[in-house]
């Protein structure tokens, strides 16, 4: 379309030539340059993750080229008075050094924290998405499937990255995942001893199973899995919302280039550029000032990064139950809280397109999307889930809640015992209502209208009309 | 009206509020395409994209002089220096991607995914993989052998990781004679630990980190001590003395919290705290668990006080296993 | 269904109610009114604001007060200066408020209440926070103190309380409470806290209710993971929200 009039070929073809010459990839570019992408704003949640993963890796790899992980004691020598002469570990005073004393250390580090925590939040914005606009059907439940996996690594692959540097609060987390890992029925003695490499604090070597999990092998299964995700999305081009000229067939949209692609790339640069910002103006996770982890120091306020927040709900709401009989103790506490609750989360996850299909009794391939009010039950199961989710991880900041409102501890536990079960039947019902309501209004605008109906009469002035059947329709 | 419909209602309003009555969007030929043109519109766009590319690269200029500038708590600088340069050049793509370029509505036919053809014919192309071939039973047998086989040695190394849990999980430095001290290896006396103060100890010649080192020492009135039976006070809670594993039996953190009250009839009674899901032990009863999700007691050590220095030594090993529960854990409890 | 929801509703909310109001610790107020100049007359001032609780002769009153006798210059100070106490109902907690009390009031209070409790009764303790070292600080403090107050002092909870932020809290007071233990914090003696210990204990705290060392921006209340989320779910997520609804389309053309 841009050819010139005269017949000379357009700029960029000796490159294209030189390229085609080598690789013979020019139908390739063509179907890339022109592969269509639909428009709407929602559909760019995934990238949002994608971006704050492209972000992780190259500070991740600035950071990799300064840490340290080693547990052995050194005595701090540093730049800030409160460590000076403290017995910590190497990685503590390595984590220390390079927040305060390597030039944009700080700035790296803090835009990792921050990238991570940004990263599962839009992975839990977009899975809710896919979620609701039914998005994760033939054929897309094996996509979802890939998906769900990835958000169980990347929540994986954050802890260990915080509980890396060895500091007072990531060390409580490090023993709260040893006490869960021992809570699994029968084999937790075994399967705790296995990664800690015996009896808890473990062997020196925990420090390179950690590094070497978070700096490779999580890292390395979430890239091939999200090149799988975005493979099966490119072969199966993208849903797409009902609208005009838009069927199961075809997709309707911007092509890539060059409008999408200048999109996308400026939200590359956004997303950095927000997470660079964060990093640099708001502090996160200021080791420095917690103090090294001894296994007999605990300080109050400890919490995890929110992505595992859920998990602490659990493990603080759940009743002193455990299973013990014939001198054994089969189910110890913090399984429920910190083992069988995210099970069940994530068991529920991976089993949604399936129990789509059967609650539904809909097995066929779907390329539009539904609006969330157009499939009220799922839309509300989902809420309802969500909303018990939601209030287990509120359960784990009972403490803030009555520093801040009064609201006593133990009464707060007990009322959160009882709403992780009600709410989720409320917003359920809530939700179905709304939904149906939604529909209607739109089906029937004038739905419960309460007015009058005037006509003009032949003189030119108006007259009221007795309401009609219509009218009087009310919701 | 009822609060139901007030609830909906404002539901409603908000998530349909400005589109109420607006006309539905004309039906588009997806075909279109729209050129930039020459129009006023386009020009802006060009200038204000170049303008924010201009300022981005300032932006980025102005990192690196920061950068050089040197050491000091810059971090809040440069992480704004190079957000704004990232944030401009965003804004400069996100310009020119809507406003710049030429704008089109393309249509794509998808995959149909399915090739029915294809599919018998992969199908028999791999059924014909085994043409001619016999004995199909004894190959499969041999074959899960092999898979059995081979897998299991590449998945035993990982047994290399760490050792069987054994009952080594309830040796513990402490026995009977044991010096009690404190972090820096001082004896720690019976006179150090008065009533309302919480102290913490070690095993003499221990190491430190070994989760089953760690205790608190408290003092209460021997009349409120009411210990589990088989425990006698002379040896569990001499003079009023008594230590706990300072390691919680929930999840393994440190119970750093002691709850002591100044005035006993209005105010709730000693209790030590952990402080990661708040279980709650009582001190005078064998620490047993009055709130909280912990599922058993804190492992008492019994104590002795050396008559002549008044230091503390224990007096036997724990009540019982320390820590987290796992399976061999029973009740624990003398 | 429908009826049953807003009862539902009803009950969630008086369960949470009652809830609120049980954990509200009451407003002291003094139970004296003084009209004109204040009174500056010790026994005078105790009588009237102290002795319904802690008995005529400071021996204390049965489910009311605890005995005074011994308790010493040093309690009465750190109680009065922080407005704990007079505290209005014994069952309350005894939160800092502003003193009921003048300077001058307390000084003649804390004299009687000395008074009372003979020459070994506890005088006020003297700390000097520029003799003793952050980092000796920083180490005492996590060891002692951590568990309730939060490693920098922002204050946490124990079951059945708050273990407040020391932000307002003075050297003298911090030292006081450290030697008396209060309301139901524990109290350490100086076998286990000696006075270079508390020097150091008392700057770090200082240090860390005002000017720790934010050397990542803006601290966001220095208590950790929680304001973080909120920051990434409020600030990081919202504006890239607003960033791809910018990009995208709304509805389809």
């Amino acid at each position: 379309m841009s050819a010139r009039r005269d017949g000379t070929p357009p700029p960029g073809a000796e490159t294209v030539r030189f390229i085609d010459e080598r690789v013979g990839a020019s139908p390739l570019l063509k179907q890339a340059m022109r592969y269509v992408f639909p428009d709407h704003w929602s559909f760019m949640l995934g990238e949002i993750a994608l971006y704050a993963f492209v972000v992780l890796i190259g500070t991740g790899t600035f950071l990799a080229l300064f840490f340290q992980s080693s547990t052995e004691e050194t005595t701090y020598h540093g730049s800030y008075a409160p460590l000076l002469g403290a017995r910590t570990s190497i990685a503590y005073a390595s984590a220390v050094r390079l927040s305060l004393d390597v030039p944009a250390g700080l700035l790296m580090r803090q835009t990792h924290h921050w990238a991570a925590l940004v990263f599962v939040a839009a992975i839990t914005v977009h899975l809710m998405r896919v979620f609701f606009t039914g998005a994760f059907r033939k054929p897309r439940d094996l996509n979802w499937a890939v998906g769900v996996t990835m958000l169980m690594l990347s929540v994986l692959e954050g802890f260990f990255g915080y509980s890396l540097p060895d500091d007072l609060l990531s060390g409580m987390g490090l023993a709260i995942a040893y006490g869960v890992a021992m809570s699994v029925p029968v084999i937790g003695g075994n399967l705790a001893f296995l990664f800690w490499g015996g009896e808890y604090p473990g062997v020196h070597e925990l420090a390179s199973r950690m590094l070497i999990l978070h700096v490779w092998i999580l890292p390395a299964a979430i890239g091939t899995l999200i090149a799988v995700h975005l493979a099966q999305v490119m072969r199966q081009h993208h849903s797409q919302f009902p609208g005009p000229g838009r069927t199961e067939r075809n997709v309707v949209g911007t092509p890539l280039w060059p409008a999408y692609a200048l999109r996308s790339l400026g939200l590359l640069l956004a997303v950095a550029a927000v997470l660079f910002l964060l990093g640099g103006l708001v502090q996160i996770n200021p080791i420095w000032q917690y103090g090294p982890y001894e296994p007999w120091l605990s300080t109050n306020g400890a919490q995890p990064d929110w992505y595992l927040g859920w998990l602490i709900g659990g493990l603080r709401i759940m009743p002193p139950l455990e299973i013990r009989f014939w001198g054994r103790t089969w189910i110890p506490n913090p399984f429920w809280g910190g083992a069988f609750f995210p099970l069940v989360v994530f068991g529920t996850l991976y089993a949604i397109p399936w129990l789509d299909r059967r609650l539904t009794r809909d097995h066929g391939r779907h390329e539009l999307l539904d609006r969330p009010r157009d499939n009220p039950q799922r839309t509300a199961l989902g809420m309802g889930f969500f909303a018990w989710v939601a209030f287990v991880f509120f359960g784990g900041s009972a403490d803030r809640v009555l520093i801040r409102f009064g609201f006593p501890y133990e009464a707060q536990i007990w009322v959160a015992r009882f709403a992780i079960f009600v709410v989720p039947v409320v917003v359920y019902l809530v939700t179905l209502r709304i939904c149906r309501e939604l529909r209607r209004s739109e089906q029937h605008p004038l739905r419960g209208w309460s007015g009058r109906r005037v006509r003009r009469t032949e003189s030119g002035a108006f007259a009221t009309v007795a309401p009609s059947e219509e009218d009087r329709a009310g919701p | 009206m009822s609060p139901w419909r007030v609830i909906v209602a404002a539901v409603l309003l908000a998530l349909r509020g400005g589109r109420r009555g607006a006309a539905p969007p004309p039906p588009v030929d997806p075909r279109e395409r729209e050129l930039p043109g020459r129009g006023e519109h386009a020009r802006r766009a060009e200038l204000l994209t170049a303008a924010l590319l201009a300022l981005g690269g300032l932006a980025g200029i102005g990192f690196f002089v920061v950068y050089l500038l040197g050491p000091g708590h810059l971090t809040q600088w440069l992480g704004l220096a190079l957000g704004l340069a990232l944030a401009l050049l965003a804004a400069a793509l996100i310009v020119a991607g809507k406003a710049v370029v030429p704008q089109e509505v393309a249509v794509e036919e998808r995959a149909q995914l399915v090739d029915e053809q294809a599919e018998r014919e992969v199908a028999e192309l791999a059924a014909a993989g085994a043409e001619g071939v016999t004995r199909r039973r004894l190959l499969a047998g041999a074959a899960g052998v092999a898979g059995v086989g081979v897998g299991a040695a590449l998945v035993t190394p990982i047994a290399s990781l760490g050792p069987n849990v054994s009952q080594r999980i309830d040796e513990t430095p402490w026995r009977r004679g044991v010096r009690v001290v404190d972090e820096r290896g001082r004896a720690i006396l019976a006179d150090d630990v008065v009533q309302g103060t919480f102290v913490t100890g070690f095993p003499e010649g221990a190491s430190l980190r070994d989760l089953a080192s760690p205790i608190v020492i408290v003092r209460l009135p021997p009349a409120t001590i009411h210990l589990p039976r088989g425990r006698d006070p002379a040896t569990w809670a001499p003079e009023g003395l008594l230590a706990y594993s300072k390691i919680c039996t929930h999840a393994g953190c440190a119970i750093g919290l002691y709850r002591y009250p100044s005035f006993r009839p209005t105010q709730p009674r000693p209790a030590l705290v952990c402080p990661c899901h708040y279980s709650t032990f009582d001190p005078a009863r064998g620490a047993a668990v009055i709130f909280g999700p912990a599922g058993r007691p804190l492992p008492q050590l019994p104590l002795a006080i050396d008559p002549a220095t008044r230091e503390l030594r224990a007096n036997g090993g724990y009540s019982g296993s320390i820590g987290p529960a796992w399976l061999n854990v029973d009740r624990g409890s003398a | 269904m429908r009826r049953a929801l807003p009862a539902l509703a009803a009950a969630l909310a008086l369960a949470l109610g009652t809830a609120a109001l049980a954990g509200r610790p009451a407003l002291a107020r003094a139970a004296v009114a003084p009209i004109g100049p204040p009174p500056v007359d010790g026994p005078a001032l105790y009588e009237a604001a102290c002795a319904s609780c802690h008995g005529f002769d400071g021996r204390g009153v049965h489910d009311q007060g605890p005995s005074l006798l011994g308790a010493g210059a040093r309690a009465a100070d750190f109680y009065l200066r922080t407005g704990r106490m007079p505290l209005a109902n014994p069952h309350d907690a005894p939160v800092r408020t502003p003193p009921q009390f003048t300077d001058a009031q307390i000084r003649a209070l804390t004299a009687y209440v000395a008074s009372l409790g003979g020459p070994a009764a506890p005088p006020i303790p003297r700390v000097d926070p520029a003799a003793g070292t952050l980092a000796a600080g920083r180490s005492a403090f996590t060891d002692h103190c951590a568990g309730c107050h939060q490693v920098l002092a922002r204050g946490g909870i124990v079951t059945g309380a708050i273990a407040p932020p020391l932000r307002e809290a003075t050297p003298t007071e911090i030292a006081e409470a450290v030697r008396i233990g209060p309301y139901l914090m524990p109290r350490f003696t100086t076998r286990q806290i000696d006075q270079s210990t508390l020097n150091s204990i008392v700057r770090y705290v200082e240090w860390a209710a005002h000017r720790p060392s934010n050397a990542g921006g803006w601290g966001i209340g220095n208590i950790g993971p929680i304001p973080e989320g909120m920051v990434a779910w409020l600030i990081g997520i919202a504006a890239l929200l607003i960033v791809i609804r910018l990009i995208g389309e709304r509805s389809p053309q």
